[in-house]
């Protein structure tokens, strides 16, 4: 399944990038490839902006606006209710 | 290393840490079966948690593997069942019984607790290698190099899935890229429609009783309830387990991209299908329920990328802008259903 195209923040500066290879190890979409040494984007609409390539990048080479794409959570946050997500809400008897 | 064990068995004073080091067995119990169950249907998942610390599998030395996970119970039971009887430490992070991947979003699962953990529960006394193993879904909230330079643990990150951590362990710790990838089957679409059924009981429940109830004032009890408003809940129902439960299921197969616009073609759909048996009659009660059945599976629909694993924050918020198209729409659609019941 492949969502939109052309819309995520995803940024890699591959000039600092020391071709380490932990944004390639961690990214549950293989979005990066090392190629000669140093990380390249090879499926960027595939970014579901998780954000755990940027985090655990050593040099920060890449920088992405992470954040979990909820339409509940984010409905709530414009509403002023509570509820950040799905994932924790709790909609017990 | 063993002594330290004991003596915390033995007695409170124990140098200031209460840490001993508790077991865990691979068997599921009726109670873990259960617990499952209920938590699956979103009943009390957000207190179904375990005690925080460094747990024993099997019988592990210090040269067994260390693996860090979520204080999520049902996180841990699908570990011990899947790793069987190999000897193993397990470090259960306080995620506030909150699993990895929710856990690491908002980085509860993060950098800061896992080095904690390593130094509470005096981790580097217990193994021999400073290596510790995370779920690849932990990563987002922890900064691998981060760790390294704190606590001097190299992290090494294992496969999205726990059925593929004992081929992992036996490659050399190696994960391929297959066991990287997260991907979003069938079952496991599945298993989360009960949360969001139950999530989006009550709007549905309002629909339904709206559409059941309205047309009496017009058609009196026997015609209004009987026909007219039977035939109007059925339809709320339908809107409701397609937005919730038949969207989710055949996601892949439904045309475009956009969650917005796959439920509006359901929901198109299922009114035709609607219009064909009968339950819907008439030009203009048709259009509307085209319109009403669109926009209201549209959204529920859209609902939907909060579970999803391959929706993205900025996506959803373009995905958002459907918003007023699908109010509009659906209050159009209701209007025309309405003369069905006056005209
Ligand atoms: S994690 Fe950073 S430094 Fe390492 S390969 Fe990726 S971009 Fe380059
Ligand atoms: S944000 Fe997540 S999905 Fe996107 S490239 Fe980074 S690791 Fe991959």
């Amino acid at each position: 399944m492949r969502y939109l195209k052309n819309v995520v923040t995803l940024q890699l500066n591959e000039s600092v990038c020391i071709g380490c290879g932990r944004c390639v190890e961690v990214c549950p979409h293989a979005v990066f490839h090392i190629h000669h040494r140093r990380a390249v984007i090879v499926d960027r609409d595939a970014c579901m902006e998780c954000g755990a390539c940027a985090r655990n990048c050593p040099v920060d080479a890449v920088s992405v606006i992470a954040g979990v794409g909820c339409v509940t959570g984010l409905l709530n946050r414009a509403l002023g209710r509570k509820g950040d997500c799905c994932c924790t809400e709790d909609s017990c008897c | 290393m063993n002594s330290d064990k004991c003596c915390c068995k033995q007695s409170a004073d124990c140098g200031g840490s209460s840490q001993h080091v508790r077991t865990l067995t691979p068997d599921w119990g009726v109670s873990d079966f259960l617990g499952m169950i209920r938590v699956r249907l979103g009943c009390g998942r957000m207190s179904y948690g375990m005690e925080p610390g460094l747990y024993a599998m099997g019988s592990p030395t210090p040269e067994s593997p260390v693996l860090a996970t979520a204080n999520y119970k049902l996180t841990v039971d699908v570990l011990r069942r899947e790793l069987g009887d190999r000897d193993l430490w397990l470090l259960v992070l306080d995620t506030a019984n909150v699993n990895v991947w929710c856990a690491a979003g908002k980085g509860l699962f993060g950098t800061a607790e896992l080095t904690r953990q390593i130094e509470a529960t005096r981790l580097a006394q217990h193994v021999t290698r400073r290596r510790v193993i995370l779920p690849q879904l932990g990563a987002p909230g922890v900064a691998a190099h981060k760790v390294k330079s704190q606590t001097g643990f190299h992290v090494v990150y294992g496969p999205v899935r726990a059925k593929d951590i004992p081929e992992f362990l036996d490659n050399g710790q190696d994960a391929t890229p297959e066991m990287r990838r997260v991907t979003f089957p069938l079952g496991e679409r599945l298993a989360l429609t009960p949360i969001e059924l139950r999530q989006q009981f009550r709007a549905a429940l309002i629909l339904v009783l709206a559409l059941g109830l309205t047309p009496v004032i017009w058609r009196g009890w026997d015609q209004g309830l009987w026909n007219h408003g039977l035939r109007g809940a059925m339809a709320g129902v339908a809107c409701w387990l397609a937005g919730c439960l038949l969207g989710p299921a055949l996601l892949p197969w439904l045309p475009g991209r956009a969650f917005w616009v796959k439920g509006a073609f359901l929901g198109a759909a299922l009114a035709a299908g609607l219009a064909l048996t009968g339950v819907v009659q008439g030009l203009l009660p048709g259009l509307g329920a085209m319109l009403w059945l669109g926009a209201g599976v549209s959204f529920l629909l859209m609902n939907f990328t909060g579970c999803s694993t391959f929706t993205s924050l900025s996506g959803v918020k373009r995905e958002m802008k459907a918003i007023p198209a699908q109010i509009a729409a659906g209050t159009m659609g209701l209007v025309l259903w309405s003369t069905g019941w006056w005209l």
